[in-house]
């Protein structure tokens, strides 16, 4: 056992001694390599974590939504309507939501008010997301205004703020009182955003949604079950994005392999028929390539995978900000719970640290098996 | 005792450029003495070395080392006999450039996995016997010539092998270098080791430590001194 | 100090990193189920529907709740937001009323 620890130790210096006479070329490979799998690897870690984190908290939407459509928009539903549910069997409740957009001139953000049932919103007092509070530089106690319908100025004073760490789900919200609501959007009081239904036996939900459809045509539902999967397809790598960045990565792979296994320039012939000279069997020198390709992948996919890690759940995956950010002006912090797909780690693995260790040792095995005379000539 | 029995090496064979490199040469080279292969260039003298030092294997013929036959050896067997039965010094050095001359010397050992601390200890004896001990650590490539012969002698003595075969060892240095590289076969003598030289240096075959001399020309033995 | 050994202590500060970071992973996933929980509770309380990621365009922000009219409250000649439109494929939803046309 010593001894094979001392070979593999004895061909690494080797390796190593033999990367290190083409430093510049060699630290610019790895550092491609490590940036291409950092890249892959923070896709991987935020689109997991995020997919993860919105199927189980979207676990809790609402059971079914019930949207009114006009002219193929969404409009206003009666609040008349909620009576017609009521009637169906298996509902357990029935009930309006009162919500909406505001553009915010100031800043060019889009902010997405709620009316909520909270004892803490009093008219006048509104509660607002992280991500509101930085676009308007504004904290609990300070006010903002708002433009209404009709034109008229309506001051709202801060609260409360919802705390970051859900900012995931609240970083744009403005909760709001029901009249502050209907003051500012004009909504009258016979109608509602749209309504929520409450099943008593979530095996109903088709069959109550259906009996919605027939009963009132103008409406479509949405249940919850499309709700939670809504997310499952986000970051799909079929989407444009995505398969720009994994074409990119998987063009530069191929190009590290071709560059390795389209053979050995003549210096390196030269130093494997020396070795083979020496006394360096067939089988050691396949060895001392094995080292020189794992030596290259091994540094680079770990340092890689770790900077991954880092720079998705320590710092909200800073790089992705510019381009997932877009035009919207408001922007979350991603404090993302780490769940991690170890499975996705391991696949990286196989389909990194693998071509490239073969791509090393192919083109070796024809020089590595030539009579160790040929180096006398 | 190395002896080659009806021995023939064709290079490309069946090939337009075939070449007979040797003739079914039969030879038999004593232990303990200094033998040279005297010849000119281009005539096989190189071959036969490789031969000799299990290095390429004959077309036909057989070749027996200690009255044991290697010629039908396995790879793996034949190399075995090689890193420690013989110890070669190449006609163009082949040292490794970028590596400190200890590490060329080392390298041979590297894969038998035996601990670098032992490998140094025996090597930097060897450096301190040829007297270019403060040489050690310095690249290969910033030696001089003598230098460099040297570290390719300690390379072959590393394993402190039974023969020693050098290919035109003296083709690279002078005449003050090429006398004191007699003295190191001098000494190599006295330890009991067997020498084969291919040399058609004056100095080398003409010297009084030649036990044998063997004419060589064009892939055969013309006649024995 | 022998370079095969500053690579092999290299790549065993790598694996000692992997270790904490599953152990890492393992304790903050412990940790943030209550940060988690309370999300939950609050999706529920509030109704919520969709996380926010985007916020560019209503369709966008509220993908679960968007159908294939929506995009067009924007105008028939807007042009689809980047990248937000590329990162989020269509909702679940939408397969569904067009089977209903069928």
């Amino acid at each position: 056992m010593r001894s094979w620890i001392e070979r593999q130790r004895n061909i690494i210096d080797f390796t190593l001694c033999s990367l290190l006479r083409r430093k510049g070329k060699n630290v610019l490979l790895m550092l491609v390599y490590t940036l291409v799998v950092f890249v892959l690897a923070s896709v991987m870690f935020f689109t997991h974590a995020i997919r993860k984190e919105a199927s189980m908290v979207l676990k809790e939407a609402p059971e079914m939504v019930v949207q009114r459509l006009v002219a193929g928009r969404h409009e206003l539903i009666p609040l008349s309507y909620i009576d017609e549910i009521k009637q169906i069997r298996g509902v357990s409740f029935v009930k309006g939501r009162l919500w909406g957009y505001y553009y915010d001139p100031v800043t060019g953000a889009n902010y997405t008010l709620i009316v909520a049932a909270d004892d803490q919103l009093s008219p006048g007092r509104i509660t607002v997301g992280q991500g509101v509070s930085r676009a308007r530089l504004v904290v609990e106690g300070d006010t903002m205004e708002f433009r209404a319908h009709d034109g008229a100025i309506i001051e709202l004073e801060i609260g409360k703020t919802i705390s970051s760490e859900s900012e995931l789900i609240s970083s744009d919200l403005i909760l709001i009182s029901d009249d502050d609501f209907r003051r500012l959007f004009g909504t009258p009081r016979s109608c509602a955003t749209d309504i929520v239904v409450g099943v008593r036996n979530p095996k109903e939900i088709p069959t109550v949604a259906l009996k919605i459809a027939q009963l009132l045509p103008d409406t479509r539902q949405i249940l919850r079950d499309e709700i939670s999967r809504t997310y499952d397809a986000v970051f799909n790598w079929r989407g444009g994005i995505m398969i720009l960045i994994f074409s990119g990565a998987l063009l530069a792979f191929i190009i590290f392999a071709w560059d390795k296994a389209s053979g050995l320039g003549p210096e390196e012939r030269r130093e494997i028929g020396i070795l083979k000279a020496i006394g360096w069997e067939t089988s050691d020198v396949i060895l001392m390539k094995l080292w020189e390709g794992m030596i290259v992948s091994l540094s680079s996919f770990s340092l890689a995978v770790i900077l991954a890690y880092l720079h998705v759940f320590f710092f909200s995956a800073r790089v992705f900000a510019p381009v997932l950010k877009g035009w919207a002006v408001l922007y979350p912090e991603f404090k993302l719970v780490p769940f991690v797909d170890a499975s996705q780690v391991v696949a990286l693995f196989f389909l990194s640290v693998v071509p490239y260790t073969v791509a090393t040792i192919i083109p070796a095995w024809r020089a590595a098996t030539v009579d160790p005379d040929s180096i006398m000539r | 005792m190395i002896e080659l029995v009806n021995v023939r090496k064709v290079f490309n064979m069946r090939r337009p450029n075939e070449f007979v490199a040797i003739h079914g040469l039969s030879l038999l080279i004593h232990s303990h003495q200094v033998t040279v292969i005297k010849g000119p260039s281009g005539s096989g003298k190189t071959t036969l070395l490789s031969l000799i030092g299990c290095m390429s294997r004959p077309t036909s013929g057989r070749i027996m080392l200690s009255d044991r036959e290697i010629t039908s050896l396995p790879e793996r067997f034949l190399t075995e006999i090689r890193r420690k039965t013989f110890g070669f010094i190449f006609q163009h050095f082949n040292l490794i450039k970028g590596m400190t001359a200890l590490e060329n010397v080392m390298l041979p050992a590297y894969p038998l996995g035996e601990r670098q601390a032992s490998l140094k200890t025996r090597a930097r004896e060897l450096f301190n016997l040829f007297g270019i001990a403060e040489k050690a650590e310095s690249k290969v490539e910033w030696l001089s010539g003598g230098e460099a012969q040297r570290v390719t002698m300690i390379r072959a003595l590393m394993n402190n092998p039974a023969v020693i075969i050098a290919d035109e060892p003296t083709a690279h240095l002078d005449t003050k270098l090429s006398r004191e590289f007699m003295e190191i076969v001098r000494g190599l003598k006295e330890e009991r080791k067997t020498v084969i030289i291919a040399s058609h240096d004056p100095l080398v075959y003409e010297s009084d430590l030649v036990d044998r001399t063997v004419n060589f020309r064009d892939g055969s033995i013309e006649e024995e001194a | 100090m022998r370079k095969s050994s500053l690579f092999l202590i290299y790549i065993a500060i790598n694996i000692i990193f992997f270790f904490l970071i599953f152990a890492h992973a393992s304790y903050r996933r412990n940790a943030d189920m209550q940060l988690v929980a309370k999300n939950m509770e609050m999706a529920r309380k509030l109704e919520l529907t969709d996380l926010c990621l985007f916020t560019e365009a209503s369709y966008i922000r509220h993908l679960s709740q968007a159908d294939v009219h929506t995009p067009f409250q924007d105008y028939p000649m807007s042009v689809e937001h980047f990248p937000s439109g590329s990162l989020l494929g269509p909702p679940p939803t939408i397969k569904k009323i067009n089977a209903k046309l069928d």
